[in-house]
């Protein structure tokens, strides 16, 4: 166990920086000119030039990206023009339209992402498995076919669709919210909670969807194993059979893909995020892309390539440990 | 448990039918059929695939409710009618009446629980035991169908014990409730003919010991012949046949019985002499090696195996599974690539040849597949499959292509006209004989035959190997014959190689290694064969009990 | 990852049980299945639609683009005049808030968009994927890990954040449809890439694959009689399931305003700013959310009897309902 959670560990650093290369490259070494794209349509040649310089980005590649890597690891300094500002290590950059630093600028975004994601986590785990237990427990009648119709609907609406519907049922035809406004929980818990519940319920019935399908689908594939086929054998009755075998082998496949989505969600749930005005981090890699602030845009990309190679390794981890038939290599 | 009277039986089915609904029609895998068991006493019910027999065995525990199968005649099981026992009765019927011992001790466990666990979930079902009481009966039981450091092994998870563990667990679990009545669906099919023998000694001891009544049902004539009193024959859901084992296996008054009986291959009965075969060497492997896997998880399936084949001679490989045998054979015809040591054809060392060099070669070398299923593409006709060999090789007259696969398709047994049928058309005995057609077509020199009858009936069986000799005497091959059925391999073999953990351990000719058998593995063997009389059967088990 | 499997409908078809499955019995196993048949009726529809776009737009006698200034309310910021979102006999659907241009035109381009792009994406999908999955299954220990390992992280990326984030280095000349199906198609070939290699390497250990180099078949030989064949239900299903989710795509980075740019009319830019008009004018969202919703429907219930057609043991293991199952044999 130890040797495969080194050796997880390891692979996940490399895949860390070869994406961090691959990120790099595309992103300022691609574009036929970076300082043009900072400096904006309007800077004369050699205000272009001068940004290159003070940029670094007249050095060779390969050294820039080291530069880069050090920024990472242990701080770097930027000339801005009149003086030196130091960028602390993890620095991603400095934000070319607003000079603040792109670190400090995901770290003011990350609670409002956090508590989205965390709370919409535990409405789409409980509706989601809820749904997907309940069908699978009523197969054949009724309650299986309007749920997995639900299901089905839920799958094909994207989540702009969804939040539009509740805020036009729940604002404007009943009036029972107003339009979600964000507030920091450290502010006023109960403001903080009143404000995300329709991004959490947007949320929720957008991935309970997927959830229900797969909480389903795995417990009617172990249903027709046959080892379910000995405890019918030896008596053991069909309710039992579905709580303790058939949920068992779908609990994992539930967890794994959980913890999955959470970190990417944590990268930004952008769309949710756009549609209710919450300043996460994935509307700050929307505006930041509109305004062509291309260290803001690789900090946002680095960030969620972490969160999202995390969560996967989290997941294997937790599927090893859930499931013991999976050789720890 | 109520007092049944004595006179009752344990169990009484008649006019028993079985319908499964398939598509607009039904089949029906039971048609009428009418048995009785006394308390304590083993029924033997026998049969090819398609017979009946698992949907009869089945039906006894009312396994069939909610499926759509429909169940017609008269079933009773230690009184409780299982097609209509609800509630308590039925959870009493299921585990505590009668248990199950399934084929596949594998997937017939939950992967996720303990094995201890697994078997006191069924025992608190039954009794409503605390936890703790329950644990420890599962031990209990554990221990007595004989797993060593039962307390510290019902831990384990099913993927943690092996084939032979496993079908003792199953069994443990059967008789955890005590039950009068123990239902094993080919309980030994998936295991090896030592670890077969060890499971037919248990649940021979459980009964004699618990007087628990048995229904065995197996495709294996070899496998009821020490094990139960009576026997039952079933063809097309019927019954064929029904006596005393001795009666039945002894001396069988129907035909089908008696072709049946006659189709097992026995390992103690000499086969037709044989042409002796010229000692010319056609293949010659030295030092064979083969290692998968890296480093410190490497796994040496075949260690050091040298071995020849003359021209037009068969020499036939037995072992059991994971002995290396369908590497080494794959490794002949250079499927796998030697990790080590040398093979020459005809002279010519062929062992590191690369794909393109070897592709001329590829002709002269053929293999015989085990599975049917896999080994023909199921979205091409098997004329294309069988002709494919011919086009790879540069012929482009479709006339004679079509010519050529009629006369192969003729030659081994099929309809010269089915050229354009797909596989899924065919039974595995036909699909199998494709198979061999297909080996035949570029006209080889030495064809391997891996496992080439071990996913068939008993009757296809006997028919394929005596193909196979034909085409051998006829065409003037050299066969490998891979098998782990000793009986089969003895009747085709001039010369044997007994392998195990990837080595040779005994070689000689087919009648110095089942006659005089040097080495105790060999010998191991050959008294797990089961046989088909029913004292031989009864002395071998003394025996095998007295020495372990 | 069996997650991913099990999401996905599991890995179809493995090769050596399905029956032999000729392009006439899938389609008569299609045709057969009233919902997937209903998808595909609807599909045809709104291509005959995007296609004929321009001549709809002549029967109205409108134009995409035209602003109504007249059939707004200024007082009110520009609601449209009249019920329904201004539906009148010169505009059937009304007109957008704001601006008053045409909305059944502005719908009907919309349709050209969203199917162009969707369409576009999954076959950039499908060719990098099979092209990936394929010469992982088929190369050598090392190009195996090296383009798993890729398809992994391809897998692992959330797809939308990256495609925005690739919309800021491209030149704004740059013509937006075709950046958009590279941009999804580049980053969501993940899937079939997987499903193609774990095909390839369990069909390359079939006998008959080896019998076929006993026969003394090459590579080439190989690939084209043995694997392509049993692969193509597999690719099919897969990118069936990819068509919806890429109409979802073009949707949702058109709403983000960094997918098609005004004038373009697309379904995904008119909810993105409905989301400033849903009290005033709620037919203004309900439109092109009916659409997509719609299209992604059609695309899903054809994808899935697709699947069923294919291979209808695995399909009838994995599908989400038992109703529709029925139907399909009755």
């Amino acid at each position: 166990m130890k040797g495969y959670l080194l050796r997880r560990f390891i692979g996940m650093v490399s895949v860390l920086l070869a994406l961090s290369l691959v990120v790099y490259a595309i992103f300022y070494i691609a574009p036929s000119n970076p300082a043009q794209l900072a400096c904006g349509l309007k800077c004369s040649p050699a205000q272009v030039a001068q940004v290159r310089q003070r940029l670094g980005l007249d050095a060779p590649v390969y050294l820039q990206y080291a530069r880069f890597l050090e920024g990472i690891f242990v701080g770097r300094d930027f000339s801005t023009g009149t003086g030196v500002m130091h960028c602390n290590a993890p620095c991603l950059g400095i934000s070319y339209r607003t000079g603040e630093q792109v670190t400090s600028m995901l770290a003011t975004r990350l609670p409002v992402t956090a508590s989205l994601a965390l709370g919409a986590m535990v409405a789409w785990l409980l509706l989601g498995v809820g749904t997907g237990l309940v069908s699978a427990l009523r197969r054949g009648r009724f309650t299986e076919r309007a749920l997995t119709t639900l299901t089905l609907a839920g799958n094909s609406l994207p989540v702009f669709i969804i939040g539009l519907l509740l805020l036009i049922v729940f604002c404007s035809v009943l009036q029972w919210l107003p339009f979600p406004t964000y507030v920091g929980l450290s502010q006023d818990p109960q403001q903080w909670f009143w404000g995300l519940l329709l991004p959490w319920t947007t949320l929720a019935l957008y991935e309970s969807a997927k959830y229900a399908r797969l909480t389903r689908a795995s417990m009617l594939e172990t249903l027709a194993e046959d080892h379910i086929r000995t405890f019918r054998a030896y008596g053991v009755g069909e309710r039992h059979l579905i709580t303790r075998h058939a949920l068992r082998g779908a609990l994992t496949s539930v967890i794994a893909l959980s913890a999955i989505d959470l970190g990417t969600m944590f990268g930004g749930a952008v769309l949710t995020e756009s549609l209710f005005g919450l300043p996460g981090i994935g509307r700050l890699l929307v505006y930041s892309v509109q305004i062509v602030d291309l260290p803001v845009v690789v900090g946002v990309t680095l960030v969620t390539g972490v969160f999202v190679v995390f969560a996967n390794a989290v997941a294997d981890v937790l599927y090893a440990v859930a499931d013991r038939r999976v050789v720890l290599t | 448990m109520s007092a049944q009277p004595q006179a009752e039986p344990l169990v009484e089915v008649s006019g028993l039918t079985v319908e499964f609904p398939v598509g607009d029609g039904v089949v029906k895998a039971v048609d009428g059929l009418d048995f009785t068991l006394g308390a304590g006493q083993a029924l033997g019910i026998v049969g090819e695939s398609g017979s009946g027999k698992s949907a009869t065995a089945f039906s006894l525990l009312g396994m069939h409710r909610g499926t759509g199968a429909r169940i017609g005649g008269s079933v009773r099981v230690a009184g409780v009618d299982p097609r209509t026992a609800e509630g308590d009765e039925l959870t009493r019927l299921r585990g505590g009446l009668a248990a199950m011992v399934f084929q596949d001790p594998l997937s017939a466990l939950d992967p996720y629980y303990a094995i201890g666990d697994q078997i006191a979930e069924v025992y608190r079902v039954h009794t409503k035991a605390t936890r703790r009481a329950a644990r420890a009966r599962a031990v209990q039981a554990l221990d007595r169908v004989g797993i060593p450091d039962a307390a510290r092994r019902s831990r384990s998870r099913p993927h943690e014990f092996s084939g032979g563990m496993r079908q003792r667990a199953l069994i443990a679990m059967a008789l955890v409730c005590e039950p009068r009545l123990i239902i094993a669906d080919e309980p030994t099919t998936a295991l090896d003919v030592t670890v077969q023998a060890q499971i037919l000694d248990l649940l021979h001891e459980v009964r004699t010991e618990n007087g628990t009544g048995l229904i065995l049902v197996t495709h294996d004539l070899g496998v009821i012949a020490g094990s139960v009193d009576d026997v039952l024959v079933m063809k097309d859901g019927r019954a064929v046949e029904r006596g005393t084992v001795a009666e039945v296996l002894g001396a069988p008054r129907e035909r089908y019985t008696r072709a049946l009986v006659d189709a097992v291959p026995r390992v103690d009965a000499a086969p037709p002499p044989r042409a002796a075969p010229g000692r010319e060497v056609l293949l010659e492997a030295d030092g064979l090696r083969h290692t998968f896997g890296r480093r410190g998880a490497a796994v040496t399936a075949v260690d050091d195996v040298s071995l020849t084949v003359g021209r037009g001679e068969t020499i036939g490989i037995v072992g059991e599974s994971g002995s290396g045998k369908t590497t080494l054979g794959r490794m002949l015809v250079r499927l796998v690539e030697p990790s080590a040591g040398r093979i020459r054809y005809e002279g010519r060392e062929i062992g590191r040849l690369r794909e393109k060099e070897l592709r001329p070669l590829r002709r002269e070398l053929q293999m015989v597949f085990q599975d049917p299923v896999s080994s023909l593409n199921p979205r091409r006709s098997i004329g294309e499959s069988i002709a494919d060999p011919l086009r790879a090789a540069g012929e482009r007259d479709e006339k004679r292509i079509a010519a050529r696969v009629g006369e192969l398709l003729e030659r081994v047994g099929l309809d010269p006209d089915w050229y354009h049928r797909y596989p899924h058309e065919f039974s595995g005995g036909q699909r199998q004989r494709v198979g061999i057609a297909r080996a035949l077509a570029p006209g080889p020199k030495l064809i391997v035959c891996d496992e080439p009858v071990s996913a068939l009936d008993v009757t296809t069986q006997s028919h394929v190997v005596e193909l196979l000799g034909e085409l051998q005497r006829d065409l003037g091959l050299s066969l490998v014959f891979i098998a782990h059925d000793l009986a089969v391999v003895r009747q085709v073999s001039d010369r044997v190689a007994v392998m195990r953990a990837g080595r040779i351990v005994e070689e000689g000719t087919a009648d110095q290694v089942y006659g005089a058998p040097q080495h105790p593995y060999t010998k191991g063997l050959l008294a797990a064969v089961p046989v088909l009389d029913p004292e031989e059967s009864a002395a071998r088990r003394e025996s095998r009990l007295a020495s372990a | 990852m069996s997650t991913q499997d099990l999401l996905t409908g599991g890995t179809p078809a493995i090769a050596g049980a399905s029956p032999a499955a000729g392009p006439r019995q899938v389609w008569r196993r299609l045709r057969s299945q009233r919902a997937a048949l209903a998808g595909a009726i609807v599909i045809a529809l709104l291509v005959v639609v995007a296609v004929a776009a321009p001549l709809l737009t002549a029967l109205e006698g409108q134009d995409p683009n035209t602003y109504h200034d007249s059939l707004v309310n200024s007082a009110t910021g520009g609601v449209p005049i009249g019920s329904f979102g201004g539906v009148s006999a010169q505009h059937w659907l009304g007109v957008e808030p704001g601006t008053g241009r045409d909305l059944f035109a502005r719908l009907v381009y919309g349709a050209q968009i969203s199917l162009l792009v969707a369409v576009g994406a999954t076959l950039v999908e499908v060719a990098v994927g099979v092209g990936v999955g394929l010469a992982a299954g088929l190369g050598n220990r090392l190009l195996d890990q090296l383009l798993s390992r890729t398809t992994d992280v391809m897998l692992a990326l959330p797809w939308l954040l990256f495609a925005i984030a690739l919309i800021a280095i491209v030149p704004p000349g740059f013509p937006r449809p075709l950046l958009l199906m590279l941009a999804i198609g580049l980053l969501g070939w993940g899937g079939i890439s997987r499903i193609v290699r774990a095909q390839t390497l369990t069909l390359k250990e079939l006998d008959y694959v080896a019998a076929a180099r006993l026969g003394g078949s090459g590579p080439w030989r190989i690939a084209r009689r043995e694997l392509l064949p049993t692969l193509t239900a597999p690719v099919v299903t897969y990118a069936a399931l990819l068509l919806p989710a890429n109409v979802v795509g073009e949707a949702s980075m058109s709403f983000l305003g960094v997918g098609v740019q005004p004038p373009t009319s697309s379904w995904g830019q008119m909810l993105s700013s409905a989301t400033t008009w849903f009290r005033e004018d709620p037919t203004y969202v309900l439109l092109p959310s009916g659409l997509i919703f719609v299209t992604v429907l059609a695309f899903t219930v054809l994808g899935d009897g697709i699947r069923t057609a294919l291979d209808p043991r695995a399909a009838s293991r994995l599908r989400v309902g038992t109703g529709r199952k029925r139907e399909a044999q009755s």
